[in-house]
């Protein structure tokens, strides 16, 4: 946390305006709900919902070598991005830890844009600025150069086409395209954090209110609510996508993460952390040492972050996030387990609630998957 | 947010009614409930406990975080509302009728449970 007074996006009075308790988060002061949180939620799984996510941290990289510096500085394989497209992508240290998640979009040829999450983007630009050194490309703080509003849930389509020409049809999830909405300039990018289709639409500040209005009326008969992080949080752990400072840590390696997919050794020349994360994947492959997996409670107690999972009287894991879960009516978690009780269905699992150990059900992730 | 005046508070968030017979109803005040977001679980004294005036008799869970209940007095619980049990959303749609928490035969109570007044500026402070 920032000592310094919280940020405060261009939305700000609007949010006060809709009467959303607010929460620090990361350095910014940012809806935590407008009402429900529940309501929330569960309009985003059944009809839509529309997020401030302004704190976010975008880093543009240009230039000649762009692709080369990023596929050097991320473990991605970034210069086989097309331009258009998006990738979910982490940057590691030497040692393999995980620095950040990020999501990469090819602007262009020679242009990309590197979504950090709000608490680690100075980290990123730090690591990315330094490891730039050598390459003919440039690295550029945008974080005040946008807004970002998600538009998430199953009406979002509907509800942007009316509000814009841009070829959504065609626009894959994972992709973006510069467009016009509600004559706003935006980058509309089919993109979330939520399991749900939806976009994530990147604005200039001085657009954001006018765009967030139009949205608003755009989506009202279409059930559109706004909605603070509180939900994004139980939409993302039920979709089993995993949260910087909880699933991910500088001390796991995507490969402990269960990410290992992300790190592709297979792009040419070398990248930070390549020599560590081959031991870390071959590690994994062989002797895992402790796993992610889903939990779901067969009582009402909710574990929380850093609650101990158990089994035989014994510690064998930490939750790393937990809620109620709106889609399922249980609570459910996300926890690092011995390999030995990783399996789902895995006997005699529970979580230590306050002293008490609460029955729990291992469950390969995610939670909710939607119907496509 | 109107904190009814024929209730007493409690700094802990709690109120407490006006007692019949000696018994009166303890619930979370509505800004408690606001501040708690969508309780979702419930842990209630049972019938025939005793509790104690500032201590932990239960507690509530919501999205974010999981708090402890405090009985705002002393006495034996003489009933506990099943319907919050089985729906804790009333905690936030009626934290002041239908979210009622438990009964409680009053034998001793603290001097410093305030009046609506004093809540609605405790609370505000």
């Amino acid at each position: 946390m920032s000592s310094t007074e919280p940020r405060r996006t261009t939305l700000d009075a609007l949010h006060r305006s809709l009467g959303a308790t607010m929460t620090d988060f990361a350095g910014w002061d940012m809806p935590l709900r407008y009402g429900s949180e529940r309501d929330e939620h569960l309009a985003v799984r059944t009809k839509a919902g529309l997020f401030d996510l302004s704190h976010m941290g975008e880093i543009t990289v240009t230039g000649p070598q762009a692709a080369a510096l990023l596929d050097f500085a991320l473990v991605g394989n970034i210069g086989a991005v097309k331009p258009g497209r998006a990738r979910y992508t982490m940057i590691c240290r030497a040692d393999g830890g995980i620095l950040d998640d990020l999501i990469v979009y090819r602007l262009g040829e020679t242009e990309y844009m590197v979504v950090a999450n709000a608490s680690n983007a100075q980290v990123v630009l730090d690591a990315l600025t330094e490891r730039a050194a050598g390459f003919d490309a440039e690295v550029r703080d945008d974080r005040d150069a946008y807004a970002l509003i998600a538009v998430q849930g199953p009406q979002a389509p509907g509800i942007l086409a009316s509000l814009t020409d841009a070829d959504l049809d065609g626009l894959k999830y994972y992709a973006g395209l510069p467009g016009t909405v509600a004559g706003v300039p935006a980058l509309i990018a089919r993109t979330g954090y939520t399991g749900e289709d939806g976009f994530e639409l990147f604005v200039k500040p001085e657009h954001a209110v006018e765009l967030w209005q139009a949205l608003t009326k755009a989506g009202e008969g279409a059930g559109l609510v706004p909605c603070g992080l509180s939900c994004r949080d139980t939409l993302r752990l039920e979709a089993g996508m995993p949260l910087y400072g909880h699933e991910l840590t500088t001390s796991l390696t995507p490969f402990d993460a269960g990410l290992g997919r992300v790190v592709k050794f297979e792009k040419e020349g070398d990248f930070v952390g390549r020599e560590a994360l081959r031991e870390a994947a071959a590690r994994a492959g062989q002797n895992p040492p402790r796993v992610l997996v889903g939990l779901v409670a067969e009582g009402r107690r909710v574990p929380r972050a850093g609650y101990a999972v158990v089994a035989g009287g014994e510690v064998i894991g930490e939750v790393t996030s937990g809620a109620p879960s709106p889609t399922l009516g249980k609570p459910i978690a996300m926890a690092y387990v011995d390999a030995a009780h990783a399996a789902p269905g895995s006997a005699g699992v529970g979580v230590d609630i306050r002293g008490s150990h609460e029955p729990y059900e291992v469950v390969a992730l995610p939670f909710y998957k939607r119907q496509k | 947010m109107i904190n009814p005046k024929e209730l007493r508070y409690s700094k802990e968030h709690e109120w407490l009614s006006a007692a019949e017979d000696g018994v009166s109803a303890v619930g979370i005040t509505e800004h408690a409930a606001n501040a708690l977001g969508d309780v979702v679980f419930v842990q209630l004294p049972e019938v025939g406990d005793s509790v104690s005036a500032g201590e932990t008799c239960g507690e509530l869970e919501s999205t974010k975080s999981v708090s402890d209940l405090y009985s705002p007095v002393s006495g034996e619980v003489t009933e506990v509302n099943v319907d919050v049990v089985n729906d804790p959303s009333l905690v936030n749609s009626a934290p002041f009728e239908g979210g009622w928490l438990f009964k409680v035969r009053i034998t001793d109570e603290p001097a410093d449970l305030l009046s609506a007044d004093e809540y609605t500026a405790f609370s505000a402070g």
